[in-house]
């Protein structure tokens, strides 16, 4: 079966974002980028069902500007067949990747597409099932094991206070949780391999897909900080804090 | 301006978050509609109908809404919203697994961009929501007619209850029969749920092992009648559940007091609990990051500090930690 993997192109999570003075946007500019990490684990969980001979080509997407390439290739060295970059330098919106995504999997018909649970910059947590209600084909989020089958897939999902399985008919749409899998390191040669491997360009325009924001920012600022708190040298102190400063014990 | 909620429940048990969708809810100004969708869920009508603020429950009952699946549940929220589209103005629900695994699929089936994870709502049509774990504020206007939402449980405070409204029958949709659930696990434990519970402590790397994490945790979190949170170090580590870990990509808490034991402090750590009201660490490093948001710090090591404040809060008599 040929599997779709959704990767963005995010702020590496060790950078610590900022907003600029203005409050119009975060202040990004230079800053080291990555693949989501959650769209590492998709990326590995694909690769990896290629390596049990379940699937039979993994193809990895991105959607944003030229150098969303970059992680394509991370994708492709991480074992992945080919890329399809959906080139664009609109903002994109969790409803408008859904479309784009969803007008790419008409085109490509797999069996099964593999998004991560969250980006981490967004932090919107919806593009997988958005594209899951736009095929109408059943989902899985929060995926933390797979069990593929003939015609159809089991999957184990992290839910509040547990966890469940879900049989899903195929084709379907799975996010990933933290859990699934922990995702190869890419070796240099693996890298340079990947050089070779196709990488297709097209545009939201060929797609059809119209991305305009429905979602306006208006205003971006820092959360309100904290009231410096004090430390305490002892448990004793610690106890004596809690019952008559914070009267919370 | 008319809102429909979305009840989360276990077709027994109406759970206490909607009391908080539904405060978010009313901040519209409009009629409030709640939706409880099940199977042999009848009480859950009952008690959603004491909600107060609440104008009508509407109650579909089915065996394909048993197991609360997005596919099914997709298709009904769709045959609602979408007969009285210029009805319902906006749509709620409480951020978490539940509503994070349906909302965005009923959206897209409308064709609206959802705003998730709201926790503070400046108008009709403004809301404000976290991004970048938490270290970004956005204030976001929706475009769409219909404004779909979950809001989080902790930015809202409960509903009252004292309401006696109306249950209407609302049909069921067909059923896409497109998934299944085969087994469902949720951790029993008798201690109270992370998301809504008074105190929680939370430990990390340093616990060492899954035994130190029950030996040195369960008992301070007893004393307290806390639940248990962990990092995701000490998830990954296998020291204790999954379903415990508080975070960016994990849960997100704000109790009264936060316990943080052995934990750095990483800010998708922080993102899960910096509006608990109280915060202490436990590190024994001086320079951790945690320090900087805890409003009480104390540097010791864990496998003394822990077992020590367990004694002390244990010789003040339990009666006053109960939530
Ligand atoms: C995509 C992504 C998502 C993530 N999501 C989350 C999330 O939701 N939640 C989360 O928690 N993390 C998350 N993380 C991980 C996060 O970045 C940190 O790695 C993690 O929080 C660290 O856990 P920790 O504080 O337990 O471990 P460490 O950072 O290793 O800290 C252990 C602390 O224990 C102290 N210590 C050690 N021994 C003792 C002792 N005997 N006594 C006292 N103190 C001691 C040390 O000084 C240290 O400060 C995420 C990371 C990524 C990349
Ligand atoms: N611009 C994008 N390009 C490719 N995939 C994306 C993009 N945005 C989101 N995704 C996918 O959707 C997942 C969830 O993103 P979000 O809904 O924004 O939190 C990500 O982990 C990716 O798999």
């Amino acid at each position: 079966m040929k599997v779709l993997v959704a990767v963005k192109r995010v702020v590496d999570h060790n950078v610590k974002v900022r907003v600029l003075a203005d409050g119009s946007d975060v202040d990004i500019g230079s800053a080291k980028r990555a693949m989501n990490p959650f769209d590492e684990i998709a990326v590995e969980e694909a690769v990896r069902l290629k390596e049990a001979g379940v699937a039979s080509e993994v193809v990895v997407v991105s959607c944003g500007v030229a150098a969303c390439q970059d992680t394509l290739r991370s994708a492709l060295a991480m074992g992945a067949d080919r890329a399809v970059l959906v080139d664009t330098a609109a903002e994109l919106q969790p409803l408008a990747v859904a479309r784009l995504l969803h007008a790419l999997c008409q085109r490509e018909q797999p069996q099964l597409v593999i998004c991560g649970k969250q980006a981490i910059d967004d932090d919107a947590g919806q593009t997988g099932q958005m594209l899951a209600a736009l095929l109408d084909w059943p989902q899985a989020t929060n995926a933390s094991k797979l069990r593929p089958g003939d015609g159809h897939i089991e999957v184990t999902r992290e839910i509040d206070g547990g966890s469940e399985v879900l049989a899903l008919t195929l084709p379907a749409v799975l996010t990933t949780d933290l859990r699934l899998n922990e995702p190869r390191f890419v070796s240099l040669p693996n890298l340079m391999k990947a050089k070779k491997k196709p990488v297709d360009s097209v545009t939201p325009e060929s797609l059809g897909v119209d991305v305009a924001p429905r979602l306006r920012t208006l205003h971006m600022a820092p959360p309100p900080a904290r009231t410096p708190g004090v430390r305490v040298d002892s448990v004793a102190q610690l106890m004596e804090r809690l019952r008559a400063e914070a009267q919370v014990i | 301006m008319k809102t429909l909620v979305i009840a989360e429940h276990d077709n027994a048990v109406l759970h206490p978050v909607t009391l908080h969708a539904v405060t978010a809810a009313l901040q519209f100004g409009g009629e409030i509609d709640l939706l409880v969708a099940g199977h042999d869920c009848a009480v859950v009508a009952g008690q959603a109908r004491r909600i107060a603020g609440v104008a009508r429950v509407l109650h579909a009952d089915a065996a394909h809404y048993a197991d609360q699946l997005a596919e099914p549940l997709t298709e009904l929220l769709r045959s609602v919203l979408a007969g009285t589209a210029d009805h319902y103005t906006h749509v709620v629900a409480a951020a978490g697994g539940f509503a994070r695994n349906l909302l965005p699929r009923v959206a897209a089936r409308l064709g609206v961009a959802p705003v998730t994870d709201v926790v503070r709502i400046e108008s009709p049509e403004t809301f404000v929501r976290p991004i970048y774990a938490g270290n970004v504020l956005a204030t976001v206007q929706s475009l769409d007619a219909l404004k779909m939402l979950t809001v989080r449980a902790t930015a809202f405070a409960a509903a009252p209850t004292g309401g006696d409204c109306p249950v209407l029958p609302l049909a069921a949709a067909a059923d896409p029969a497109c998934s299944r659930l085969v087994a469902r696990q949720r951790v029993q434990g008798g201690r109270p749920d992370l998301g809504s519970a008074r105190v929680v402590v939370s430990g990390g790397r340093a616990l060492g092992s899954a035994d130190n994490f029950r030996r040195l945790l369960e008992p301070l979190a007893d004393t307290l009648n806390a639940a248990l949170g962990a990092s995701r170090a000490a998830v990954d580590a296998g020291f204790v559940g999954n379903d415990s870990q508080v975070g960016q990509t994990g849960r997100v808490v704000a109790p009264e007091l936060y316990i943080a034991v052995g934990i750095s402090g990483a800010i998708q750590h922080v993102a899960g609990m910096k509006d608990s009201r109280v915060i202490v660490a436990i590190n024994r490093d001086a320079d951790a990051p945690i320090f900087g948001i805890a409003d009480y710090g104390l540097v010791a090591d864990i496998f003394e500090a822990v077992p020590a404040l367990t004694q002390a809060l244990a010789g003040c008599g339990e009666g006053n930690f109960s939530s």
